[in-house]
């Protein structure tokens, strides 16, 4: 078992600095999931902590033990590629056995060892064969089972399945979960995936531009996004985001919304007067009967169904467009004039310059590896 | 089976005809002088006819090079060994050294790599002429003159350009992540080296060692220069059937016979492996 430590971590490519002071801490048999656009510097921090990389400045500690100038080979991990990265000359039963030939185990225990990984992969059958006769998903399983069969007590998995078709994710994703559990390894998972990352993590750490911009629950990340940036890749339909000035009346702080005045519940003393945006997330917006309380007039313009749920595209009287989820078979407004609801408990704010969250709730936003 | 009309068929055979004469003409007319005595290829005009003799191999193997001014002793067959062992050897030692350096400039940036790969590919430009006088003086001086570790040091200078720049175009078709997910798995850098880089670069090795086999065994000043009739190999051992009363055609035929069939024979046995590793190389990941 192994809790894994980075501490003011600093890396350059030439004059770019990838990783910029970044600290981070994963518990023992915590599933961490580093999650952020392509260059935020995730694959960069992998490769770091797997010892292929050597970063400018900082340590890694893993399991306690300083580790940052430890070559690859001696750190104990196991990680898992997003291209694969399998040895096209061997067969998948040799790749799988790499990490245990590399310990001089016995023929019988190797053997032993990659068929049970092999069959909680489901891929005993494929053995003998050479990655190119692979299928994708094989190979991805593949690349996992050569991760897993060392039983390492770090994991880094650099987004396994970027690579494969949408049904072979959506199994996996359910899988994944239960496989790392019974496992019980201390995993570090990179994706691009909002719903990879919600499903597996028990907490995110958003990064971009080589820091993390706020580390949290799966529940904090999509509840209280530190930005805009964050509310914008949580969610799909993506959040509405709407140009707001926050008014105090008698009742409180209000946004006006179609000449609506939508009270916002909390504290956000902070906001009056300011540019702001209101961040509203289409299952907070609702159809209503004309004549409900706070009901927004709106034009419905296009409706997508999406599985479980409807999206529907509405345009308010001032034309801002809004998108509006509700679960598939309840009723709503397929056409023409309609009036929605906010659900302002759940409404976002933020300062419209900086695109910062205003806020009195409490949100763990880590800036250069401090907590605020 | 795609259909194509007779036309087309006889006019792609015609042309296919008319390539290969072109291209194997001079060989197969090669190989019918060395069974010829000098009178016969001499004859004009030159005849498809003609009485086979093996007087030319005899006279080869045996090494008695009868003329008409009388039976002259030639190495051949001496020239023949020297070239095989040469070119052998020096590949052979080119291998060892350009294949971990090779490695070595694809894998690892260090300091002033790049200009240490090219002064080695540079030793490619300089006309072999302008570089024999100074280094014939050194030899002398050293004591390397006209001994086969001369020879096969000098003869890095073909061999060793070669192989590390093309195989190191291999190592650099490697996708970094398979040798670190082979460092990752708890090898070391030198069983990552043995394991993975050296089984996948194969083919490229394979045909860096075959190219620098050949230029090896072509070259032809370098040997001229710093060896003398005991060490030189058949390129220019050949030189001896330029005799004072003519030209012997039909020996020369017979040894250049002789003297491509090593090449030959090994490119046809590596052609088929080459193949298969370059579809291997073709599948990434």
């Amino acid at each position: 078992m192994a809790s894994l430590e980075l501490k003011n971590i600093v890396k350059r490519y030439k004059s770019q600095t990838v990783l910029d002071n970044l600290s981070l801490t994963v518990a023992d048999g915590e599933t961490l999931v580093l999650f952020g656009p392509s260059g935020a510097g995730k694959t960069v921090l992998l490769r770091l902590v797997a010892g292929v990389v050597d970063p400018d400045e900082g340590k890694i500690l893993i399991g306690g033990e300083d580790m940052t100038d430890v070559d690859a080979e001696f750190r104990g991990v196991g990680m898992a590629f997003q291209n694969f990265a399998l040895f096209p000359h061997m067969t998948a039963f040799d790749n799988i056995a790499t990490p245990l030939q590399a310990r001089h185990s016995s023929q019988s225990t190797i053997k032993a060892g990659v068929e049970s990984v092999a069959k909680l992969l489901k891929i005993g059958h494929v053995l003998s064969h050479r990655p190119r006769a692979l299928s994708n998903g094989q190979k991805q399983r593949t690349a996992l089972a050569r991760a897993l069969v060392g039983a390492p007590p770090l994991l880094l998995l650099d987004d396994p399945l970027r690579n494969v078709d949408a049904k072979l994710r959506f199994e996996m994703r359910l899988e994944l979960p239960r496989l790392l559990a019974d496992r019980g390894a201390t995993v570090v998972y990179v994706t691009q995936d909002y719903k990879e990352a919600m499903a597996l993590g028990d907490r995110i750490a958003v990064m971009s531009q080589g820091v993390i911009k706020q580390l949290g629950t799966p529940e904090q990340i999509y509840r209280e996004p530190a930005n805009i940036e964050i509310a914008r890749l949580f969610g799909d339909p993506t959040i509405n985001l709407l140009d707001v000035k926050p008014s105090r009346d008698t009742r409180g702080i209000y946004v006006g919304l179609s000449n609506v005045q939508v009270h916002l519940p909390g504290t956000y003393e902070a906001a009056v007067g300011r540019d702001c945006v209101i961040g509203l997330r289409p299952e907070a917006l609702s159809f209503v009967d004309e004549g409900t309380p706070g009901a927004i007039p709106v034009t419905v313009e296009a409706e997508t169904p999406l599985n479980e749920k409807i999206v529907t595209l509405v345009r308010t009287v001032r034309g801002r467009e809004i998108l509006v989820s509700r679960p598939a078979g309840t009723p709503g407004q397929t056409e023409g004039k309609a009036h929605i609801a906010v659900d302002s408990k759940s409404a976002l704010l933020f300062d419209h310059a900086s695109g910062e969250r205003i806020g009195s709730t409490n949100v763990v936003s880590l800036r250069n590896g401090e907590a605020a | 089976m795609e259909h194509t009309s007779l036309l087309e068929r006889i006019l792609r055979g015609a042309a296919l005809t008319l390539v290969v004469i072109f291209f194997m003409f001079p060989i197969v007319w090669i190989f019918m002088m060395s069974f010829q005595t000098n009178e016969t290829i001499l004859r004009i005009p030159p005849q498809l006819v003609f009485e086979p003799t093996l007087a030319n191999y005899t006279a080869l193997i045996t090494g008695k090079l009868t003329t008409a001014s009388g039976t002259l002793d030639i190495a051949f067959m001496r020239n023949l060994w020297n070239s095989v062992f040469l070119s052998t050897t020096s590949v052979a030692v080119a291998l060892l050294l350009g294949v971990p350096a090779a490695y070595a400039f694809a894998r690892h940036k260090f300091r002033g790599s790049e200009d240490i790969a090219f002064t080695l590919l540079s030793f490619r430009f300089a006309p072999a002429l302008l570089v024999l006088l100074p280094l014939t003086l050194y030899f002398q001086k050293l004591g390397l003159a006209n001994t086969y570790i001369g020879l096969i040091w000098v003869y890095q200078l073909i061999c060793l350009p070669l192989i590390l720049w093309i195989v190191r175009g291999y190592f650099e078709d490697i996708p970094a992540d398979i040798e670190y997910a082979y460092r990752i798995a708890g090898h070391s850098w030198f069983a990552t080296f043995r394991k993975i880089a050296l089984p996948l670069a194969g083919p490229g090795i394979a045909a860096a060692g075959l190219l620098a086999f050949i230029f090896a065994w072509n070259n032809f000043v370098f040997a001229l220069v710093l060896a003398s009739a005991d060490k030189q190999p058949v390129t220019v051992g050949a030189l001896a059937f330029i005799t004072s009363s003519g030209i012997q055609y039909g020996q020369i035929s017979a040894a250049i016979v002789l003297s491509i069939t090593p090449t030959l024979a090994l490119a046809l046995y590596a052609q088929r492996y080459l193949v298969e590793g370059l579809s291997l190389g073709a599948v990434k990941g």
